[in-house]
């Protein structure tokens, strides 16, 4: 009875989150909502008995990838979005896919309802950090491998894109940067050196 | 109606538990700063406060006194909403913690009866520990990481340069110091075999090397100095020196929200003190007491729970001193550090475990 009244808890804190991630214009106030739907989730983890993906899921979604998601919203300081007047129809795709996504989840119900009910048990070991690791590296190996060389794909793929120049061609630009702002300005000369 | 009273009843005790533990983590964080006081005034030649009090031991009910009936300024442009987030999401993910912390080892040898309904349904023995996860270490850490966000969204939303620059600086540089920091504790899980407190403590305790410090001393190394750039203190504490960005994220905060910050860094001290200790100084044990004591008696949880709060105060003071002492490293300097120095020194000392651990266990 207590697992069921959280459940209505964190579900519904989910799901406003969810509504209020949608709806903002602001940037920031969906990326604080959606922060608010990962923590809502990783409670309902709990509630599974699955502590060591509640606890991931707060170490890793909320705590780095959302942290990544608000340092580019800062850095980039994106306004609040406008609605367009030629971009009207796009309410009326959006209702109609909305319906078939509401069919869909009624059909989920339908399915859920028709399952056989099953308690969890929570002196179980299947969510417990000992099995998940003992299956990480025998029975799925070599898909953790591969997300290895995807995510080291990924760091590479950063590290190229924001490739500092050389100290010689750094220098190169700093000198025709200052001899164009001697040539701009009659301060004085700015190719002082400390 | 019993059986409602029942089922409750441990929800009353953990309430209890809960509030005690709380009040006991202000009490030690307030006399911290009073203490980062007179200490930094001993170091620098000087005695700190004394007027309030003898020996100034009043100083932190003053100070809150000034806290609460400071003018409240609020930036004009700034995003309200979020201004007024930030200080609760930074004092809230700093006090998080410690439902998880290992007050002392667990009290088996009194009989319970003589509480209404001997605390719960065949509960025997009272842990010391609130909430009893199997994931302590993976659960401290995540809310660490989510500690950054106060900072971020203090640092933004107060429309000023000074405070974006220092906020941002300030979580990149937490940011970069949790990937040492988790990398630091892995050798010691792998070493206990567990990621749950109480785990790590008796498995120090059944070990040859009694506390992990002896094995893991590399791993301790860089978890204190991570620790140091996690709480934004000398020498990591670029975002908030007053002669480069006049106070870094909490610029524009006034009265009580900088209050709310400063109760949070000196919590967030407290919490990474805290870990320093379970994880490698043992926690609550010391060698010799279970035979001054009978383990899992009363006076042998108090003994073990004052042991704790010395480790504890230990690396406190260890904060104080070192802010006493060193300069402060530069922003590049800092981010060079954690990167390309602690980071692969702490993956060396998890490659160099493992080779241990496996040939221990042949």
């Amino acid at each position: 009875m207590a697992t069921s009244a959280l459940f209505f808890i964190f579900a519904g804190l989910a799901i406003a989150c969810a509504l209020s991630m949608v709806y903002h214009r602001n940037p920031l106030y969906s990326a604080i909502s959606l922060i608010g739907v990962f923590v809502s989730l990783s409670c309902i983890y709990v509630s599974l008995a699955a502590p060591f993906i509640a606890a991931v899921q707060i170490l890793i979604y909320a705590g780095a990838i959302m942290v990544l998601v608000i340092f580019v919203i800062m850095l980039l300081n994106l306004d609040e979005e406008v609605a367009l007047d030629r971009l009207r129809y796009l309410y009326a795709v959006g209702g109609g896919l909305g319906l078939i996504l509401l069919i869909q989840t009624f059909f989920i119900f339908y399915a859920v309802m028709r399952a056989p009910q099953q308690t969890v048990d929570q002196a179980e070991t299947v969510g417990k950090t000992l099995s998940i690791g003992q299956a990480m590296f025998t029975e799925y190996l070599l898909p953790v491998e591969i997300v290895g060389v995807l995510l080291l794909m990924a760091i590479i793929g950063g590290v190229v894109m924001v490739r500092r120049l050389s100290q010689p061609q750094l220098e190169k630009l700093v000198e025709e940067e200052l001899t164009r702002r001697n040539e701009q300005d009659e301060v004085g000369d700015y190719r002082i050196s400390f | 109606m019993e059986s409602v009273l029942k089922t409750a009843f441990p929800f009353v005790v953990w309430a209890v538990a809960i509030l005690i533990a709380f009040q006991g983590v202000l009490m030690i964080v307030a006399y911290t700063v009073l203490a980062e006081r007179k200490v930094l005034g001993w170091i620098q030649g000087r005695i700190g406060p004394n007027r309030v009090g003898p020996w100034g031991v009043l100083q932190p009910f003053a100070d809150l006194l000034k806290f609460i009936f400071k003018e409240d300024l609020v930036p004009d442009k700034s995003t309200k909403f979020v201004y007024y987030l930030a200080p609760i999401v930074a004092l809230t993910c700093a006090l998080l913690p410690m439902v998880v912390y290992p007050f002392g080892p667990e009290i088996t040898t009194v009989d319970w009866s003589f509480l209404p309904w001997g605390l719960g349904d065949g509960i025997r023995s009272l842990p010391l520990t609130i909430a009893q996860i199997d994931v302590g270490v993976l659960f401290v850490l995540g809310i660490t990481s989510v500690g950054v966000f106060g900072i971020a969204l203090a640092g933004w939303s107060s429309n000023s340069k000074y405070s974006l620059m220092g906020g941002l600086r300030s979580s990149a540089q937490m940011i970069s110091y949790e990937l040492a920091m988790g990398a630091s504790v892995i050798g010691v899980v792998m070493l206990a075999g567990t990621l749950d407190l109480n785990g790590i403590i008796y498995a120090q305790i059944q070990s040859p090397f009694k506390w992990f410090i002896i094995p893991q001393f590399i791993g301790f190394v860089v978890f204190l100095i991570a620790a140091f750039a996690e709480t934004n203190r000398v020498p990591f504490d670029l975002p908030e020196a007053e002669t480069e960005l006049v106070a870094g994220f909490h610029t524009e905060y006034s009265a009580l929200k900088f209050a709310l910050f400063f109760m949070a860094e000196y919590v967030n001290m407290f919490t990474v003190s805290v870990m320093c200790t379970v994880l490698f100084l043992g926690g609550w044990y010391i060698p010799g007491l279970g035979h001054i004591f009978e383990p899992g008696s009363i006076p042998y949880a108090v003994a073990s729970h004052v042991v704790f709060l010395l480790k504890i105060f230990v690396f406190l003071f260890f904060y104080i001193w070192v802010r006493g002492t060193l300069p402060r490293f530069r922003f590049d300097q800092l981010m060079n550090f954690g990167w390309k120095f602690l980071l692969p020194l702490a993956l060396a000392n998890v490659i160099v475990t493992i080779f241990l651990v496996y040939f221990l266990n042949r």
